[in-house]
């Protein structure tokens, strides 16, 4: 059946509301369309690292989460429903466990980049058949704005902050869609709540329904942190996608798969000026900035055409 | 008929794992417990058990997988030592307080730093405080029995915790001698089916396992896992009780060697206790009234039993092989020493020694010059030194 919104959101809710995370977050609009991307029938266990998404979402003894669901720690998504994904192949081999359960991994690119980044790569390396989902605000949030490795650089965080000399955060960030492509595993993908989300949904299903380990790296917008107005979080989204800051695109057994070429690609300034987190590098004297990370985007746009052999 | 074997004391633990069948094992390999998930993977490997054998990329994620696998509803266990609990010890405390009876086999070994695979034990004493039972064991045959019982403990409802067995890296870990085995369907008799209340798994009963838990009922979560670890010890000793008249094999939470008409005792843990049961029987025979009080259960700790039991000698000597470096005694030290305080037992002269750290040999001269020490006390009733390294170069 082709994609609908209006029938895909009639779904039970599985990511309730109630939950405490900030208006114009990003991190619940990805995880409760990603969650309608399970079968009905299906049960799924939940995890997530510590971070906004937890806290805000399991406060005892309230938790938004339809299904079962476990926080470990920071670092630990990965291995524990590694862990859980185990059990139930173990029990059902046993004749214990009736019915599909899917496992789906949810953390921060802190909980994801950095410190749970050994435990991710050891889950998804073993094969587990499970989904790791980063959503990606581009630093710590939970903790108040700290730079992480998806940090873009320039960014102004809180321990990377724009000062008179220098200017925000000074490295590149990691590009861990690649690296977990690199994992060859069955599924890899880069994508964003864009339009009705349709990107998203199919990912979405593609990798709870892929047997074997699914890395899913989701732009998730953090107003506190990239400090603009609650309503413009689709917009936000949108100029990611638009400006090929972020590209959706796939890797379906090492196979690249570019999801959307924008016709007409907009300049990154065009993200970038709606972002309080880059005020200072449109400040006059600071106009090299914005060229260093067009230009930084443009060779990783390059580089993701040809790994799926299009043409610029 | 029980199997008369003969095997080395981390081959006794794999065995004891493999007659358990647990639903999942996640280990990462780190001498000297290496060849725990090793003969446990040639099971796996050979298909005698149901195992989800994970290996892990790591320690920290050895114990996540556990606590993933166990909330779930599945029996999870693990092997590890030193520097691989040390790299748990974030999630020990979580599997702990989610009330997730794991079972991990810990073969005793140096902590870093310095490096030294060797024995002694400063590992799983850091671990003391981490709301883990903790089982110690005199050789293979002792750390075979306790991982047995191990599950049961756990897993009752009146406790729900974790429960590490431990024993000596390399005196016991990889010392072949005889032992006794229980069939396996006895085994599985005794250990019988995990059905947890509340699981992951249960898809008509959804769960969330590991709350943000703040001021409004943290501190009752952290009372209840504190009832738990006091009720702990009512269940070993059921458990110990049930397993006696399986095997014939008794344990308590300590074992008493030749207390009856002591003057002095020396307390010792694991497999320092069996070289100085050697030292005791020599003394004996010279006529000499010394004693041995080996514990099994240091957590829950045993505080009425060891304060009433020490209570009716001279002089004690606890000898501790890891040091807590409060500059006034080693942890066992202090836990005996605040048991008899706590109970009013003022009577005998307690003394402390820090012994075989990094795997130091201890021989039977060591344990001689304790106890020489301890009638020394016991004759003049003074102490010139309550805090001391045996045997070492100074």
């Amino acid at each position: 059946m082709a994609y609908n919104l209006k029938e895909v959101a009639k779904k039970p809710e599985r990511f309730t509301g109630g939950h405490r995370m900030c208006a114009g977050c990003g991190a619940p609009v990805v995880v409760r369309q990603i969650l309608r991307a399970l079968k009905p029938e299906d049960h799924a266990v939940i995890g997530a690292a510590t971070g906004c998404l937890e806290v805000s979402s399991y406060l005892y003894p309230y938790t938004a989460w339809k299904d079962s669901f476990i926080h470990n720690a920071f670092e630990n998504v990965g291995a524990s429903v590694s862990g859980a994904e185990a059990a139930y192949v173990a029990m059902k081999r046993k004749g214990k466990i009736q019915g599909e359960t899917k496992f789906i991994a949810f953390g921060g690119d802190g909980g994801t980049y950095d410190i749970g980044f050994q435990a991710l790569s050891g889950a998804m390396e073993r094969g587990h058949d499970m989904v790791y989902v980063c959503y990606d605000n581009g630093a710590y949030m939970n903790t108040g704005i700290q730079r992480s490795s998806a940090t873009p650089k320039y960014a102004d965080t809180t321990t990377s902050p724009a000062g008179k000399k220098i200017p925000g955060k000074m490295q590149v960030r990691k590009d861990l869609t690649e690296v977990m492509a690199s994992h060859h595993i069955p599924y890899v993908c880069q994508t964003a709540a864009v339009g009705n989300m349709k990107d998203l949904y199919e990912k979405a299903e593609k990798a709870i329904y892929t047997k074997g380990a699914a890395f899913m790296n989701v732009l998730a917008p953090c107003p506190r942190g990239w400090q603009y107005n609650t309503p413009d979080l689709m917009e936000l989204n949108k100029l990611a996608v638009e400006t090929c800051f972020w590209p959706l695109y796939e890797v379906i057994d090492g196979k690249y798969i570019i999801n959307y070429k924008p016709k007409n690609k907009l300049p990154v300034k065009d993200f970038l000026k709606v972002q309080g987190r880059f005020k200072h590098i449109f400040k006059a004297g600071n106009e090299f900035m914005i060229e260093e990370i067009q230009a930084e985007v443009d060779k990783r746009w390059e580089a993701l055409l040809k790994l799926a052999g299009e043409e610029a | 008929m029980a199997i008369r074997e003969r095997m080395s004391g981390n081959e006794a633990m794999a065995v004891a794992m493999k007659q358990i069948n647990p639903d999942v094992v996640a280990a990462f390999p780190i001498t000297p417990s290496t060849e725990v998930p090793q003969y446990f993977s040639q099971f796996v490997a050979d298909g005698v058990v149901d195992t989800e054998f994970v290996a892990v990329e790591s320690e920290h994620s050895a114990m996540s997988a556990c606590v993933g696998a166990q909330a779930a509803g599945g029996r999870a266990m693990t092997a590890t030592s030193a520097n691989g609990l040390a790299l748990m010890w974030e999630v020990l405390y979580i599997a702990a307080c989610s009330r997730l009876p794991i079972v991990l086999a810990c073969v005793n070994r140096t902590l870093s730093g310095p490096l030294n695979i060797h024995n002694d034990h400063s590992d799983s004493m850091g671990a003391r405080d981490s709301g883990w039972i903790q089982l110690y064991a005199e050789n293979n045959q002792e750390a075979y029995d306790n991982l047995l019982m191990a599950n049961r403990i756990g897993e009752h409802p009146d406790v729900m915790l974790p429960v590490m067995v431990c024993q000596d890296g390399f005196i016991t870990s990889h010392k072949i001698e005889n032992i006794e085995l229980l069939e396996d369907d006895k085994v599985k008799a005794f250990v019988g089916e995990y059905n947890p209340k509340y699981k992951l798994l249960d898809k008509n009963n959804p769960i969330s396992v590991g709350p943000l838990d703040l001021q409004a009922h943290c501190f009752e979560h952290k009372r209840q896992q504190a009832q738990a670890m006091m009720n702990a010890k009512k269940v070993i000793l059921e458990v110990s009780e049930e397993f006696y008249k399986l095997t014939g094999r008794k344990y308590g939470l300590f074992e008493e060697y030749k207390t009856d008409d002591a003057d002095v005792v020396a307390v010792i843990l694991n497999s320092t206790a069996g070289t100085a049961k050697y030292v005791v029987d020599q003394y004996r025979a010279q006529g000499k009234k010394v004693g041995l009080i080996k514990p099994r259960v240091f957590r829950p700790f045993p505080v009425d039993e060891i304060a009433a039991a020490l209570s009716r000698f001279k002089a004690v000597a606890v000898m501790d092989k890891a040091d807590s470096f409060n500059a006034a005694g080693g942890p066992l030290f202090t836990e005996i020493t605040s048991a008899m305080f706590a109970k009013g037992v003022f009577g005998p002269k307690v003394i402390n020694y820090i012994y075989g750290l990094g795997g130091r040999d201890v021989k039977c001269s060591d344990i001689e010059v304790v106890y020489d020490k301890l009638l020394d006390i016991a004759c003049t009733g003074k102490v010139d030194s309550v805090y001391n390294y045996l045997g070492v170069r100074e």
